[in-house]
């Protein structure tokens, strides 16, 4: 199972079966929005601040 | 022999409707490629990368990244789902007002000023409460429910002072006292997949600012209205989003390009995201046809 460390709060952080590069999750420490990176070798970034022009 | 389709998937983010996007594309077998919009750039003398694509399926979550890819890519003759001239309608409410009127649709009454001064003279007009929205923006962020003309001047100032230029486009619409709930409808191509009430006791029922789903029957109404709204504005996989107006019955609120159903697949059980995979399949297969 692939952990990583949140760039945030350094909290060790398991990523669920079936992630995917691209997908955000949050940190179950501080909460903040990560991005996953690589699911091999696992990496997460800070999430994208929300843009104005984003949506659906 | 007929040469195996390539579809292009362009995306800002794995979301959940990704996710299921690409199983779904995985499970018939396509040939896809996940095009990061963060990542990719255009060579308008060298088209023939693009053009090795018989369709590109547009799931930006930013509305300028996706807009330009889908001018470029229609440019280069790949067809998109949704299109550009789709695209550009949905993303921007007053474009989207301007076509339901066009043809007649039913919607809320709006009305549209480019200063404050004009504006606060279209609001006194309205009468309050009404509401004020960006043009381009979503998941109901911005949204200014202004009660009183104390409030108007506020919200009017901070909107020509903060905001980009595309806040003096100022969009007015009437306040609708809904019942704590709007209709979110999935149209694809000429068909009404589904639709789902989206509940909540806030004035904003999007589900995006945490409003419950739950099914609504398709009625013969809701059918004809999602249709002729979906038509208005060119036709495509849309997400219509309804509003029960206590006078008028069912008006048009808005009309997504790029939805989010993250919600509506499981409340509805219908594969939503295999109904649009079918779909860009399908504009694929045409491109071949005609290529």
């Amino acid at each position: 199972m692939s952990t990583v460390t949140c760039p945030e709060c350094e909290a060790e952080i398991t990523l669920d079966a079936g992630t995917e590069a691209g997908e955000i999750i949050v940190c179950s420490d501080c909460g903040v929005d990560l991005e996953v990176t690589s699911v091999d070798p696992a990496a997460v970034q800070l999430a994208p601040m929300e843009q104005e022009d984003w949506g659906e | 022999m007929q040469r195996r389709l390539k579809i292009g998937v362009l995306y800002s983010r794995v979301r959940v409707e990704e996710k299921w996007i690409f199983g779904a594309m995985e499970k018939r077998g396509i040939d896809y490629d996940r095009l990061d919009d963060r990542s990719i750039h255009f060579d308008l003398d060298a088209p023939e990368k693009w053009q090795g694509y018989d369709a590109v399926l547009e799931r930006s979550i930013s509305y300028n990244s996706g807009l330009y890819a889908l001018r470029l890519l229609n440019a280069f003759g790949v067809p998109t789902v949704n299109t550009a001239a789709v695209a550009e309608v949905c993303g921007d409410k007053l474009m989207t007002s301007a076509a339901l009127a066009r043809d007649g649709v039913p919607q809320p009454h709006n009305a549209t000023a480019f200063t404050a001064e004009a504006a606060l003279e279209a609001i006194e007009a309205f009468g309050y409460p009404v509401v004020l929205k960006p043009v381009v923006g979503s998941w109901g962020r911005l949204l200014a429910k202004v009660n009183d003309r104390d409030a108007a001047e506020a919200v009017l100032e901070h909107k020509s002072t903060l905001g980009s230029v595309q806040h003096s486009v100022f969009y007015i619409q009437e306040y609708i006292e809904k019942p704590g709930r709007d209709i979110r409808a999935i149209v694809i191509g000429d068909k009404v997949l589904t639709a789902m009430y989206r509940k909540s006791e806030h004035w904003i029922t999007n589900t995006a600012r945490g409003g419950e789903g739950e099914v609504c029957p398709i009625t013969p109404e809701i059918e004809e209205l999602c249709l002729k709204a979906t038509q208005a504005v060119g036709g495509g996989v849309l997400a219509v989003d309804l509003v029960e107006h206590p006078q008028k019955g069912l008006v048009v609120n808005e009309i997504n390009h790029t939805m989010e159903f993250h919600t509506m697949q499981p409340v509805s059980g219908i594969d939503i995201a295999g109904e649009i995979v079918e779909y860009v399949v399908e504009a694929a297969k045409g491109k071949q046809v005609n290529t």
